[in-house]
């Protein structure tokens, strides 16, 4: 049973399992666990975030491709509900249509894009998905007509999931089931199937070979596997994957706008994510971003502390800044490429 | 130059010219800058717009490829390409601060000297920081991950997140304002036409630049021993090169040239943030990818190109003036899928 629902990929580690099922439990039950607003959006965040990373690990971990343009497809996901609805008013037919006029743009750039570029060597595609998706962001904040420029548009979801819809009178556990509860399980159960859905695609036939791409794709190909097929086949899906994940994003925050979707912040989250967690293993996408965006909701609120306990010290109190954890962020993610590229499941795989 | 004579001494031999046929030279990309400008003049529709418009070109061309060229060198040699490279940019420009802000005196001056002497200083503090930088960085970043692509990307990008947020941990997080020093500012009018100043003082620094990497490059012996490298690195180390020092040279000279183009930039958008390096990067990649990897004379070429479409779009179509860039490149790639100029190596 839980073999086939793992797809037989299982932790492989003590502790590991032990945070994997902390993490399940804690975002199944955090809506009934704490209370308020921030403490859910935590929680709805890192089910996103696991998704997203996770499709950018197919890419990045799995089949050793490094883009740029996956926000790009997070990006494409939120804005098609978020200005579908907007559009046509808040109806299932208005997210439907949206999310799927939002994956086939997906899929058809990813295609383009893919069958463009990754004939060629990792650096070129690399440097192709920058240029772009740094012109799909600016092209979206200047067609402010339709996209809500700069600022971005809030709209109006479905009224089961708007925050006033009460599903019952009664509160359960001492929480009232509101449209937001019934959005965080949607979101939840959204992510876990598509998480279960990759880890099964990353051990089917097709994700060995993708694997066999990344270690030597010369002797792939020699084998007879076409591996711009593969590679391009990767790239569409996570694409499609991480639209998805912008969608659900979009539903949650019912607000789309280029700073939280498309901004290159949001890609180096991602690649920070990636590589902290653990690349070429899903796992590591669950524990990095459940510790990464946890930390960047709570761990500033300390850094801060820790500034005013040196407002004297001049450089220091400037590199223990809230806004400066990206620093430490990034000097862990140097020393991590460095000496445990496997990162922390890696790590922890290999204790025993 | 003394190839003649040197024949005409030893003339019995059949001369070196006969020996080996020359490369022929290509010349179809170096006919698209002046075939775009041309074609362009008709559309803009007034002479004077199109002269501004066309300096304003080959202004922004000219930084881009002071930017663009120690990126691309560096790639051609070492077959490394750092992503890291527009934290150079953004250094150069806020250690010019450093000259810039304590001599605001000399940078008020009206008088051409004083502040052509202290942008001079700015660039040789920038070029002298960048460059220890970009050691520091070969050293601690990029020499352990030597040809492998994947972790050099990771890594690099690393670099640049952690150099940008360490500019703004000693620089302070709000934009600095860099003035342009008094006699750069305001335009020539030429008729109907203003040119700003900065832009021809930009201009000539790049082409300075160009002329002087073109000369390194093909007259001398360090320029040969790149060259070679470039096509074929074992064969210089077999022949008792040492290729590190090769590499670690090329690599400060890249680094330094990105801190001048960062000072040339910063003064051009006279305010400098931390991620001003990253943001014009997409630019720079799109330029060598253009150029063609590795090749120089390709860069300065998809520099010039880059920005002048950039230009005629941003007067002609706003809306389109970014993602012309990429049209230029899937335009150009589809021409030739190496870029103009292809190295010939991988």
């Amino acid at each position: 049973m839980l073999k086939s629902i793992l797809s037989g990929d299982f932790p492989r580690s003590r502790i590991l399992s032990i945070m994997l099922v902390l993490t399940f439990i804690g975002l199944a039950v955090a809506p009934f666990m704490l209370s308020g607003a921030r403490p859910l959006n935590t929680a709805a965040t890192i089910c996103i975030f696991i998704v997203l990373v996770a499709s950018y690990d197919l890419l990045l971990g799995y089949t050793g491709i490094v883009s740029f343009a996956h926000t790009m497809f997070y990006g494409i996901g939120a804005y098609g509900v978020g200005l579908a609805l907007d559009a046509m008013g808040p109806s299932w037919w208005a997210v439907f249509t949206g999310l799927a006029s939002a994956l086939a743009l997906a899929l058809v750039l990813a295609l383009m894009i893919g069958l463009f570029s990754l004939r060629v060597r990792a650096i070129f595609y690399a440097m192709i998905t920058l240029a772009v998706a740094s012109a799909f962001a600016i092209l979206a904040s200047q067609l402010s007509d339709f996209t809500g420029g700069e600022d971005g548009k809030t709209f109006k979801v479905p009224e089961i999931l708007s925050p006033g819809f009460k599903l019952i009178e009664a509160e359960i556990f001492g929480r009232s089931i509101d449209g937001k509860l019934l959005t965080y399980y949607l979101v939840f159960t959204a992510c876990l199937l598509l998480f279960l859905f990759m880890l099964r695609v990353v051990n089917s036939p097709f994700g060995r070979v993708l694997q066999a791409i990344r270690e030597n794709d010369f002797r792939a190909e020699a084998l007879g596997y076409r591996t711009v097929v593969y590679r391009t086949l990767a790239n569409c899906l996570a694409a499609l994957i991480a639209a998805l994940a912008g969608a659900l994003m979009a539903l949650w925050l019912r607000y789309v706008g280029p700073k939280t979707f498309l901004s290159f912040e949001v890609m180096t989250d991602i690649l920070l994510i990636v590589v902290i967690g653990g690349m070429g293993t899903l796992y590591g996408a669950v524990v990095g971003a459940a510790l990464f965006i946890f930390a960047q909701n709570y761990l500033q609120s300390l850094m801060a502390e820790a500034s005013e306990a040196l407002a004297g010290v001049p450089i220091l109190a400037q590199a223990v800044h809230p806004d400066r954890w990206m620093l430490w962020l990034g000097i862990l993610f140097v020393l991590s490429v460095y000496f445990f590229p496997t990162g922390i499941v890696g790590k922890l795989r290999n204790r025993k | 130059m003394s190839e003649p004579n040197v024949s005409a001494a030893v003339s019995p031999a059949p001369t070196f010219s006969e020996a080996l046929p020359k490369i022929p030279m290509d010349w179809a990309p170096l006919l698209l800058v002046p075939v775009l400008a041309l074609l362009m003049l008709p559309l803009v529709g007034s002479f004077p717009t199109w002269v501004t418009l066309t300096i304003a070109g080959l202004a922004m061309g000219m930084m881009i490829f002071i930017m663009a060229s120690g990126l691309t060198l560096v790639f051609g040699l070492m077959d490394v390409l750092n992503f890291g490279h527009g934290a150079f940019v953004s250094v150069g420009a806020f250690a010019a601060t450093l000259v810039l802000l304590p001599l605001r005196g000399w940078v008020e001056a009206d008088s051409v000297l004083l502040n052509l002497g202290v942008v001079g200083l700015a660039i040789v503090v920038a070029m002298l920081v960048t460059g220890v930088l970009g050691w520091a960085f070969e050293r601690l970043i990029v020499m352990p991950v030597y040809g492998q692509h994947l972790k050099q990307i990771l890594i690099t990008m690393g670099g640049m997140i952690v150099a940008e947020q360490m500019i703004t941990v000693i620089w302070g997080p709000e934009q600095i304002p860099l003035p342009l020093p008094e006699t750069f500012r305001g335009a020539l009018i030429f008729g109907d036409a203003a040119i700003e100043k900065y832009r021809l003082i930009a201009v000539a620094v790049g082409l300075a630049v160009f002329v002087t990497m073109f000369l390194v490059l093909n007259r001398t012996k360090i320029g040969l021993l790149i060259r070679a490298g470039v096509e074929n690195g074992e064969m210089v180390e077999a022949l008792g090169y040492r290729i590190r020092r090769l590499f670690v040279g090329v690599f400060v000279a890249g680094s330094a040239l990105a801190g001048l183009g960062g000072v040339m930039w910063g003064l051009y958008k006279e305010t400098l943030t931390a991620a001003m390096g990253s943001e014009i990067m997409v630019m720079v990649f799109i330029v060598i990818i253009i150029g063609g990897l590795g090749s120089v004379g390709g860069c300065f070429l998809g520099a010039v190109l880059v920005a002048l479409v950039a230009n005629y779009t941003g007067f002609l179509i706003p809306k389109l003036a970014l993602a012309s860039n990429i049209l230029l490149m899937v335009a150009i790639l589809l021409w030739r899928p190496q870029g103009l100029y292809a190295v010939v190596k991988r």
